[in-house]
């Protein structure tokens, strides 16, 4: 027996390496994905200082220099427009600014819906896979039924019937996002749910709902984060495929999506209105991608 | 002579993230023709590594210094197509686990004839008939139709006698055989072993056996070299290193594996009956077609055992034999099909699900697997909290970090470990942790569920020591299952053998060992190894022939009662041939 003679202090107590720590440490040491974090970290930081950053605001409308270039393009322009240094849009607004509000719009959809998603998905693909079964046949099957609903259907009939919001579009991305989520969550429970230590629990006596929130949520978190950084970007896509359509966000307020279809329109006459927000958001997915590639690495150094 | 294989001064080194490991140092040794010499050492001891390294088989991050020399020529640092002309053809390798090494979705006679037509050029027709002469020499009945079946339909056993079957039908000069029989039940090695041992006396082949058991060692081996941490720390004939060991290690790797002469622990005065378990039944369904008729699996199929106060009941078994399902039954983690379980006279039937969970604070159950059986997100402390705060929901978080680090203490290990995480202990620790979980509510019954059988032989036996104590200090029962019958044999005062779910012989301890009754108790007893080279070379063993049945056979039961073959639903009776030693009816 080891120190039985002496309670040892708190202070005293070794601290262990949690796999989380050695997944970090990984992580960091991961030179695209860390490239990521820090160019999303500043995209995101952009997003929320916007009105600091610009002396115009986001919808401030000026008729004297309409879709004008910024004053360093180095292509002939019909008209500049000193100060902006994005240059403007098709009603003189001021396009930096305007792609900070876009980034604001868009990353908040793409963060909201994922998380939406994240949390209907992680608790109902859990619950169904662990209690296995009816009630696992059921509520898959359930998922089943509304993954066989046509999205772009689904989302016109919504703004039809709730009228355009914003806040619907959180709705409407998030309810079909969850279903892919509760899809993997149930296939990670069903694994884990052969563990012993799954086993051991029962035997201690803990109930079904403590082992899942316990032991099947913590241990499935590691594929789900993967898939949640291949998610958002997804997302943003999709809000911008919707506002092309113009289905998703409306005037004065915009989005990259919004952005992007304005400036194709006038791709010719005025190229910087579709390169920057087009930049941007290139450059946001790719930060995901890599940091998903990264965290799956860290997370999982055996499937390299 | 130039020996077949001479290894000198072998090092290999893993670069991995956390440092670089040094698995094999300055290891030396020689295989002459037709000998076997045995390698012995623990998990992690670089003896797996030694031979894989040796033939270019390492992986991509470790480095190879040394020398290797095969019949005196040169072959550490050879092309891979030198090595491949070597390997598989003059050299070959039998691997623990023969699933994993045998092609799942190749015929196992193609993947016989295969090694045959790479390496000796033989024609497809003439290759058929060999590999047909070789799987009876490895005693597969019914080759010709082995021959068209896939690996996943062959048992344990079968696979790897096709391995061998793969390993010899090339006329190797060596065979190196890495854990051969680790994964297979006792009965199936003692009959592996044969094969390697008329291997190695009919075709001269020279064999290097790998194992961590010295008993393997024993029987076969002419020469013996122990290592530990990547060096070999002893080396030398068998006998010598068995009968008069020079290294502290080897003394103490002997000294650690239970004795056949051991007593068994002393009948103390056992207390009132616990537990009552009566014509127990679990069945599965089992389907194994989409339109097939569901089968019932009978895996618990009426077995009754009372275990009182303070006893040890060892349940002991082949793989397949129901014994963790007949624990599961009991504990209540598998549902019954039939039968009682009754706890102190309480039948555990009627129970709710509730009051089902009040009472797990009175039997908790030790895993096989240490290492599987804890969460890998979880420090071990509060692991070993769990089933208290299930349990004992009032308690404030002081205590029940005191009864933790108390509980931690008694197990042996540092309570200031609370905070570590399971992939930073050893196995070893691991299993106390375990027990530490399973102890912290003060259970009045512990089932161990082949709870040493994942560990070295020297942790092995200090578990043992640790479920003794623990079992003295508190008056515990246990019910000890186990494969390996001189594991149970330290533990228990009665011991109980399954077979097919079925008890056919259970008997107190002393008698049972000394006087089996059943021909399967005394086939399994005879499969049992001995470090001890004399005794294993001189045993005239009781093989069992061929596999197990299958459990779905309706006839499996009457396996040794042939007699009443005619009435394929009668179950053996179970008599009482002295006081308290009772043996299934045989034939």
């Amino acid at each position: 027996m080891i120190a039985t003679g002496q309670t040892l202090k708190s202070s005293e107590e070794i601290m262990g390496r949690s796999l989380w720590a050695d997944a970090r440490h990984r992580l960091l040491k991961n030179r695209a994905a860390v490239a990521g974090m820090i160019i999303l970290g500043l995209v995101a930081l952009l997003a929320v200082l916007a009105p600091l950053l610009s002396p115009f605001a986001y919808d401030e409308v000026n008729y004297d220099i309409i879709a004008c270039a910024p004053s360093w393009w180095p292509v002939e322009a019909a008209c500049r427009a000193p100060g902006h240094i994005f240059g403007t849009d098709a009603v003189g607004r001021d396009l930096f600014v305007r792609v900070l509000f876009g980034a604001r719009v868009s990353l908040a959809v793409g963060l909201v819906a994922t998380l939406v998603s994240l949390l209907i998905g992680v608790l109902y693909g859990a619950t169904a896979g662990y209690l296995g079964g009816r009630i696992d046949g059921l509520m898959m099957r359930i998922v089943d039924v509304l993954y066989s609903l046509p999205f772009i259907f689904f989302v016109i009939i919504l703004m039809v019937i709730f009228d355009r919001n914003f806040i619907l579009l959180f709705v409407a991305i998030g309810a079909v996002e969850w279903l892919t989520m509760a899809r993997i969550v149930r296939g990670q429970t069903l694994s884990i749910k052969q563990k012993e230590f799954i086993e051991a629990a029962r035997a201690g006596g803990v109930s079904p709902f403590g082992i899942i929130l316990r032991h099947v949520i913590p241990n499935v978190v590691g594929p789900v984060m993967v898939y949640v950084t291949l998610t958002v970007p997804g997302v943003i896509l999709t809000e911008s495929f919707l506002s092309f359509l113009g289905l998703g966000i409306q005037e004065p307020l915009t989005s990259w999506g919004v952005l992007i279809s304005d400036g194709a329109d006038q791709m010719e006459t005025a190229p910087w209105m579709l390169l920057f927000p087009a930049l941007f958001m290139a450059v946001t997915l790719f930060c995901f991608n890599f940091i998903g590639d990264g965290l799956r690495d860290a997370l999982d150094p055996k499937d390299r | 002579m130039t020996p077949l294989l001479e290894i000198t001064n072998l090092n290999v080194r893993f670069d991995t993230a956390d440092g670089t490991v040094e698995a094999v140092k300055n290891a030396s040794l020689v295989i002459r023709e037709s000998e076997c010499l045995g390698v012995v050492g623990e998990s992690g001891s670089g003896k797996s590594q030694l031979f894989l390294a040796a033939f270019g088989l390492v992986a991509a991050n470790g480095k190879v210094s040394g020398s290797v020399r095969y019949r005196g020529e040169e072959i550490l640092g050879a092309s891979p197509k030198q090595l491949n002309g070597l390997r598989g053809g003059a050299v070959t390798m039998i691997f623990q686990d023969p699933l994993t090494s045998l092609t799942p979705h190749m015929r196992v006679g193609d993947q016989i004839i295969e090694a045959l037509t790479i390496h000796r050029r033989v024609p497809r027709a003439e290759a058929r008939g060999q590999a047909r002469a070789i799987l009876d020499y490895v005693r597969i009945p019914e080759s010709a139709r082995r021959m068209r079946q896939y690996p996943h339909e062959l048992s344990g056993g079968m696979r790897q006698r096709v391995m061998i079957a793969m390993a010899t039908i090339t006329g190797p000069d060596l065979i190196i055989a890495d854990e051969p029989t680790t994964a297979l039940d006792v009965t199936v090695q003692a009959q592996i072993l044969e094969i390697l041992r008329a291997l190695k006396t009919d075709r001269k082949t020279a064999i290097a056996m790998i194992s961590h058991d010295m008993g393997v060692i024993a029987g076969l081996a002419d020469r013996v070299q122990v290592m530990r941490d990547g060096e070999i720390v002893e080396s030398g004939t068998a006998d010598d290193v068995f009968y008069a060991p020079k290294d502290s290690y080897t003394r103490m790797l002997l000294a650690a594996i239970p004795k056949a002469s051991e007593p068994p622990p002393p009948v103390t005065a056992v207390g009132a009956p616990l537990l009552t378990v009566d014509d127990l039944k679990v069945t599965f369904p089992v389907k194994s077609g989409l339109f097939a008729k569901t089968q019932k699996l009978r895996a618990v199929d009426g077995v009754s055992f009372v275990l009182h106060q303070g006893e040890t009941l060892g349940v002991v078994g082949e793989s397949g034999c129901g014994k963790s399902t007949l624990a599961r039954a009991v504990l209540k983690l598998a549902p019954q099909t039939g039968g009682r379980v009754v706890w102190l006279g309480r039948d555990l039937d009627a129970a709710t699900q509730s009051d089902l969970r009040a009472l797990r604070e009175d039997f908790q159950i030790v895993f096989q697997d240490p290492l599987a059986s804890l969460d890998p997100r979880m420090p071990v402390g509060q692991s070993i909290a769990e089933p208290l705060k299930a349990l004992e929901p009032g308690l404030s978080r002081e205590s029940v970090r005191e009864k933790v680090r108390s509980s931690m203490a008694r197990v042996g290990l540092d309570p200031s470990w609370i905070n570590r995480y399971p992939h930073e202990l050893s196995g070893g620790q691991n299993q106390r942790v375990g027990l530490a979980r399973a102890m912290i509510v003060g259970p009045k019954m512990l089932v161990c569920d082949e709870a040493v059988s994942a560990l070295d032989v020297t942790i092995q036996a200090q578990i043992v020591e640790l479920i003794r104590t623990l079992q003295a200090e508190t008056g515990l029962s246990l019910i000890f299952i186990s494969h390996d019958l001189s594991v149970v044999r330290r533990l228990s005062h009665r011991v109980m053998v399954l077979y097919l779910g079925r008890v056919v012989e259970l008997a107190p301890a002393a008698a049972l060992y000394g006087d089996p009754r059943h021909p399967y108790t005394r086939a399994l007893l005879s499969a049992v190894l001995t470090p001890d080279p004399r005794v294993e070379r001189a045993k005239k063993r009781e093989l069992l022939t061929g596999d197990l049945p299958s459990p779905l056979d309706p006839k499996a039961q009457l396996t040794f009662l042939k007699s009443r073959l005619n009435t394929p639903d009668y179950r053996p009776r179970l008599d009482e041939v002295t006081p308290g030693h009772f043996v299934a009816e045989h034939d």
